[in-house]
């Protein structure tokens, strides 16, 4: 498949373009250029590795949303074996936004959930663009309680724009979909990990992203509010949207920082679309080694380490007590 | 110069100009809904409600808790909880000007109140929502206060309030005002667990992040009539989906009527509607 490439990579772009030429008319040149190829070659990657190298906020948003970025079925297939999609809420619909399923993750039995986005046109309107409806969450919600019902591990794959504002959503809910597993999360009796692999949107996001470890990809994201939302509302402009993107904290660099995010995991160069295989290999290392940790742990220490972990997010003064 | 002109205050002195709209400030007021003029103090004595069409005005936190609360007795919860900038978020604006502006206009440290109390001798603990500040935005200092809030209602065994009129997250506070969401959420799971009620009122208005945990998750949830209560903005969904909104869309009413609240209750009966369910939850002879 061509890669497709963002704006800031044009100059990879070029390169590649030339080595494509080359490469066309190498079969009936006279003279030897496979070794200038092989020279443009090394150079497009030095310079993807360079490029990469200073991605700001903005870019890596791109990124994060990379027509071709590896989405969850990618992954679980990818990674898990015997995957076996359960489907709907029970109550109104099947929500193709959220996918979800039992799977093997190296032979051990568990609950894998995601937001599922789609390749094409007609799979991207399929899956919503990967925006969530309350029956989405509905449908998640009763994965997270079948698993705690069969002691499986629950894995979480988070990749949405955010949740659907729509009218029918709004009809049925959305508000307390999402706040209903934010809740049973917090008190699920089997370890969840969760893992952004591609942008995490705001509620939409959460809702699958109350966890015990949660691991971010290195150009995945993670916000309250997309960064063009942010800017339309505090700029007055979209346009405005990279700084917004500079000023929310965004990325996973930033996020483990800030202590919001416990992993970072690596991409291979010029992000997770140009070798899906070496990220899921390192990916599945990742969560090989967390889900030992996890599964090891008594329900009761699971539990207490989890409300410890949501009662200490924020970041405020306090005055003596008088 | 006459000796009049001389006796004259100089505000009176500039002419008619300026005189004619001099309408006495605060004596009157216009009810935005039907428009009707009413005494001031007639809509004080009414709860900001408009005594014609009963429209309910946005009141302020303390205002709230003063029209709940039983005067004795009181004290504030989470006051020491106070705003922090740990983005060193700009925009137009950077964050702490806007902190800054939002206390001097109000009077608070950040836009959630607590407080311990009764309501007609039962005792609760009630938080509200400051709307003016910063749109009642939630951060780290409303999370932080609303589980301070929970967990004393955990030790003392007693009922949890929460009067909601939020925008929804703080976005300045980025992603940790998105996990206020998830916090404040799974607070309540504690409250449940020691069998605590959490009534949940939702005011105008209720929108994204805080409806979408805590103020959905009450054990009963109320709304004042007219409230907008919703996730997503009007505005935004109206882009979305390119199509004007139905009447009374994302409106109290319309949350009754497809079963997202228990009941709409208009302020000035909330007190007694509230000691009514309370003493029920909590199995108390009904207060006189």
């Amino acid at each position: 498949m061509k890669t497709s490439f963002l704006d800031f990579e044009q100059p990879i772009a070029e390169l590649e373009a030339k080595i494509e030429e080359l490469r066309y008319v190498q079969d009936d040149s006279a003279v030897d250029i496979s070794e200038e190829i092989e020279r443009l070659t090394a150079k497009s990657q030095a310079l993807t590795k360079d490029i990469y190298a200073k991605l700001n906020a903005w870019q890596i948003a791109q990124v994060s949303r990379h027509p071709q970025r590896p989405y969850a079925l990618d992954y679980i297939h990818g990674m898990f074996t015997d995957f076996e999609e359960l489907h709907g809420d029970r109550a109104f619909a099947d929500d193709p936004a959220i996918i979800g399923g039992l799977a093997r993750f190296e032979g051990q039995p568990v609950m894998v959930i995601g937001h599922q986005k789609g390749r094409d046109t007609k799979e991207k309107i399929y899956r919503n663009f990967g925006m969530p409806r309350p029956e989405g969450y509905r449908k998640a919600l009763r994965l997270y309680r079948l698993a705690e019902k069969f002691q499986l591990p629950i894995i979480t794959l988070i990749d949405t724009p955010g949740a659907y504002p729509g009218i029918g959503a709004e009809e049925r809910g959305q508000s307390e979909a999402i706040a209903r597993n934010l809740y049973v999360m917090a008190e699920l009796k089997v370890p969840i990990i969760g893992i952004i692999i591609g942008e995490g949107g705001s509620g939409g996001a959460l809702a699958l992203g109350v966890v015990d470890h949660l691991m971010m990809l290195q150009y995945s994201t993670y916000s309250v509010i997309s960064p063009e939302g942010c800017a339309s509302i505090l700029w007055k402009s979209a346009d405005k949207a990279p700084e917004a993107a500079e000023s929310l904290a965004i990325t996973a660099s930033r996020l483990k920082t800030l202590g919001l995010v416990d992993r970072v995991i690596a991409e291979p160069v010029g992000g997770a679309h140009r070798n899906p295989e070496l990220m899921m290999q390192t990916l599945r290392r990742a969560l090989r080694d967390e889900l030992q940790m996890l599964m090891a742990k008594s329900t009761q220490n699971l539990l207490e380490a989890r409300y410890d972990r949501l009662m200490s997010y924020g970041k405020f003064k306090e005055a003596p007590a008088r | 110069m006459s000796w009049l002109q001389k006796l004259l205050p100089p505000k009176i002195k500039r002419g008619n100009g300026t005189s004619k709209k001099t309408v006495p400030e605060g004596l009157w007021s216009k009810c935005p809904s039907c428009e009707a003029v009413l005494y001031r103090t007639d809509l004080e004595k009414n709860q900001e409600v408009c005594p014609k069409c009963g429209f309910h005005n946005r009141i302020g936190a303390r205002a709230r808790l003063n029209l709940i609360l039983d005067p004795d007795g009181r004290f504030e919860i989470g006051a020491e909880v106070t705003p922090l900038d740990p983005l060193k978020f700009k925009d137009q604006k950077r964050y702490l000007d806007r902190l800054k502006a939002s206390q001097a206009e109000t009077g608070e440290t950040d836009a959630l109140v607590v407080m311990q109390g009764s309501i007609k001798t039962v005792p609760v603990v009630a938080a509200a929502f400051e709307f003016r500040f910063q749109g009642g935005s939630m951060g780290s200092v409303v999370g932080e206060r609303f589980v301070r809030g929970v967990n004393n209602c955990i030790e003392h065994g007693l009922p949890f309030i929460c009067f909601s009129a939020s925008g929804g997250a703080r976005m300045q506070e980025g992603l940790f005002s998105l996990m206020q969401v998830a916090k404040t959420s799974a607070a309540l799971t504690a409250l449940s667990r020691a069998r605590l009620p959490f009534i949940s009122v939702l005011t105008d208005p209720t929108m994204g992040g805080v409806s979408a945990s805590f103020a959905m998750l009450g054990d009963i949830i109320i709304a004042e009539p007219g409230a907008l209560i919703g996730f997503a903005g009007p505005r935004v969904i109206e882009q979305t989906v390119r199509e004007t909104l139905p009447e009374g869309f994302q409106r109290a009413e319309f949350l009754l009527e497809h079963g997202a609240v228990d009941m709409i209750v208009d302020r000035r009966e909330m007190r007694d509607r509230l000691v009514t369910l309370l003493t029920a939850l909590m199995r108390r002879p009904t207060s006189s």
